[in-house]
């Protein structure tokens, strides 16, 4: 038995990469978290204002790049994100004073603004296409490993290597930063205080004097920031491709309903729920296997399911969460 | 009920997956105030003068009614259900389209105002139910009660927990977790952080126990010896009227009877048809 081997191929294959990709959701599960609370409904239209963040952070980055501004071993996306965040924040506050206030004065049924979000999701998606194309794009620059998997070898002498790639160091990094600045915000600024006000009693947040149109931008200022850098952040982890956050949506959805709905811890932890199932479902573990029981030759891959049907996972987790605990694991709202 | 309503009905509005089963507001927070007019001559500190009006475009509640608050004195409406009493204190609050009738306070015409703006004018308002912030620790709805406030709380955060010493054994704790008592405890203590000139409580002892009312009348009584001028929507007419310098009967939407709560107490008509014996 080889237990140390083991644990560098889990870690290299499933716990890194489930790691990494486990905060974007959740972070962009945050942000549907966040419009569930406050504005009372599901925005389907979030994984395509990821997708238009994205591609309007790749495009600054360009110009960056063609201006010879980089940032040495960190991608120039970095640099470009606060510009990317800026335009989706101008879009997605358009997109409310367009479509979505007409029917909160009204004070329409949320499922209404659900649909409307539909439509938005379409037009976003639309627009993102115009914007940079339906290709895949690599926008990712910079040093590409923190650690390789020969220097690993080298270093511990281990027959196993383990890659850690700059850019999922980021994603966890930048991640943690984002949440806790998340959290500081809601718990501690006034501003932060009247969200929650507001998404516990509207009424009372105005007789309060909170100013409820005052509130309801900053939730889609604060949305749309935790989107741009989700999407940015999958983006340099993987590949910018507008179909993918199009598709992205079913395990967000996943983890916020998982963590419990209006419930921001919940959004992360159902985060890292849904992506360590898909890795580690997905994932074929006879290499694993070969360390761990060296003398069994197994007929497969020990793969539970193939990479194609990794959004199946999210939709079992779903669907089981939705049977026996439909509050979420953080007691959310979601039934 | 909306056209789409009747066809729909309230279809996928139940799944909480998709939408947020907290009901939205029903306050029009997008009402702008109008401009705010002098008072009258001799008038007493809030006054709420011949009043009609209903909801929306509804059909009036109130008719002509009057109700009126001296400076440190209790006022109380009573009267059976259904007789617009809390109508008649949202008036006040502005959240009722008033056909006719002004509402003055402190020496101005506050009729124009919303209520947010009533606020900001010293009002205090207590609704009756859905008070307080229940996800929020007890600290943070005194906090969100002083909203509109730029100077530093701590002092009127102190009276408050002066007045109310479980809310600051329970200060970290969710004002969901409290119990019925606690809660009302809380709203008042959320309404008192504006430093408010006039307090307006909106059957502040509906659905506690008799003895927790005791209690929470023993705080209204402290909190108008300390000046604060209250009014008061009661179900509890007996014990009303017994601590109101002023009491007024509603009955459908008009005053029937007027007095300090001993002359009404003693009057025949009102014990007979409406205290019950």
């Amino acid at each position: 038995m080889d237990i140390l081997n083991a644990l560098v191929a889990f870690l290299n294959f499933v716990f890194i990469p489930a790691a990494a990709y486990g905060a974007q959701l959740a972070l962009g599960a945050l942000g549907v978290t966040l419009i569930y609370g406050i504005l009372r409904f599901s925005n389907f239209a979030h994984g395509d204002t990821m997708a238009f963040g994205t591609a309007v952070t790749i495009l600054v980055t360009w110009a960056l790049q063609a201006a010879g501004i980089s940032l040495g071993p960190l991608p120039t996306a970095l640099l470009a994100l606060p510009l990317g965040i800026a335009g989706t924040a101008a879009m997605v506050l358009l997109t409310d004073r367009a479509v979505y206030r007409f029917y909160r004065v009204q004070k329409a049924a949320p499922i209404i603004l659900v649909m409307a979000s539909v439509g938005v999701m379409f037009l976003m998606n639309g627009l993102t296409r115009l914007l940079i194309g339906v290709d895949e794009q690599r926008f990712a620059d910079g040093a590409r490993f923190v650690i390789n998997v020969r220097d690993f070898r080298e270093m511990t002498g281990l027959q196993e290597g383990l890659a850690l790639k700059t850019t999922q160091a980021l994603t966890v990094i930048v991640a943690v930063i984002v949440v806790w600045a998340l959290f500081w915000f809601l718990n501690r600024t006034k501003s932060g205080k009247a969200m929650r006000a507001y998404s516990d009693n509207e009424d009372l947040a105005l007789l309060s004097g909170i100013d409820p149109e005052k509130v309801v931008r900053l939730t889609w200022i604060i949305a749309a920031s935790l989107a741009t850098i989700a999407g940015v952040l999958y983006g340099l982890d993987k590949a910018f491709k507008p179909f993918n956050y199009f598709q992205i949506l079913l395990p967000i959805f996943a983890a916020a309903i998982v963590g419990g709905l209006g419930n921001p811890l919940g959004a992360i932890a159902g985060g890292f729920v849904v992506a360590f199932s898909e890795v580690a479902i997905t994932y074929p573990w006879l290499k694993v296997a070969g360390y761990l029981f060296p003398g069994w030759e197994p007929g497969g891959l020990l793969q539970l399911l193939g990479t194609e049907y990794k959004f199946a996972v999210s939709f079992v987790i779903l669907i089981v969460v939705l049977l026996f605990k439909p509050t979420g694991l953080f007691r959310g709202k979601s039934v | 009920m909306s056209d789409a309503e009747k066809a729909f009905g309230k279809r996928g509005n139940r799944d909480a997956s998709v939408v947020n089963p907290r009901p939205a507001g029903t306050v029009d927070g997008s009402r702008r105030s109008g401009p705010v007019g002098p008072g009258r001559e001799g008038d007493p500190f809030l006054i709420g003068e011949g009043m009609s009006g209903g909801y929306g475009r509804g059909p009036d509640i109130l008719h002509d009614c009057t109700i009126a608050v001296e400076k440190g004195q209790i006022a109380v409406i009573v009267g059976p259900n259904g007789a617009g009493k809390s109508t008649a204190m949202k008036a006040i609050f502005g959240m009722l389209d008033l056909r006719k009738g002004s509402v003055r306070l402190d020496g101005r015409d506050i009729t124009a105002l919303n209520p947010q703006d009533r606020v900001k004018a010293g009002m205090g308002f207590v609704p009756q139910v859905n008070n307080i912030f229940p996800s929020m620790s007890c600290e943070e709805n005194l906090e969100m009660g002083a909203f509109i406030r730029d100077d530093d709380i701590a002092d009127t955060m102190a009276q408050v927990y002066d007045l109310f010493p479980i809310l600051k054994e329970k200060r970290r704790q969710a004002a969901g977790e409290l119990s019925g008592g606690q809660r009302q405890q809380l709203a008042v203590g959320r309404a008192l952080m504006t430093r408010p000139s006039l307090l307006m409580l909106d059957e502040p002892t509906a659905g506690v126990s008799p003895i927790v009312m005791d209690e929470l009348f023993d705080r209204i009584i402290a909190i108008a010896r300390g000046g604060l001028p209250i009014l008061m929507v009661e179900q509890n007419a007996k014990q009303a009227m017994a601590i109101a310098d002023k009491a007024y009967v509603l009955v459908q939407g008009a005053n029937a009877h007027t007095g300090s709560g001993k002359e009404l107490m003693n009057n025949d008509e009102v014990r007979r048809t409406f205290l019950g014996g």
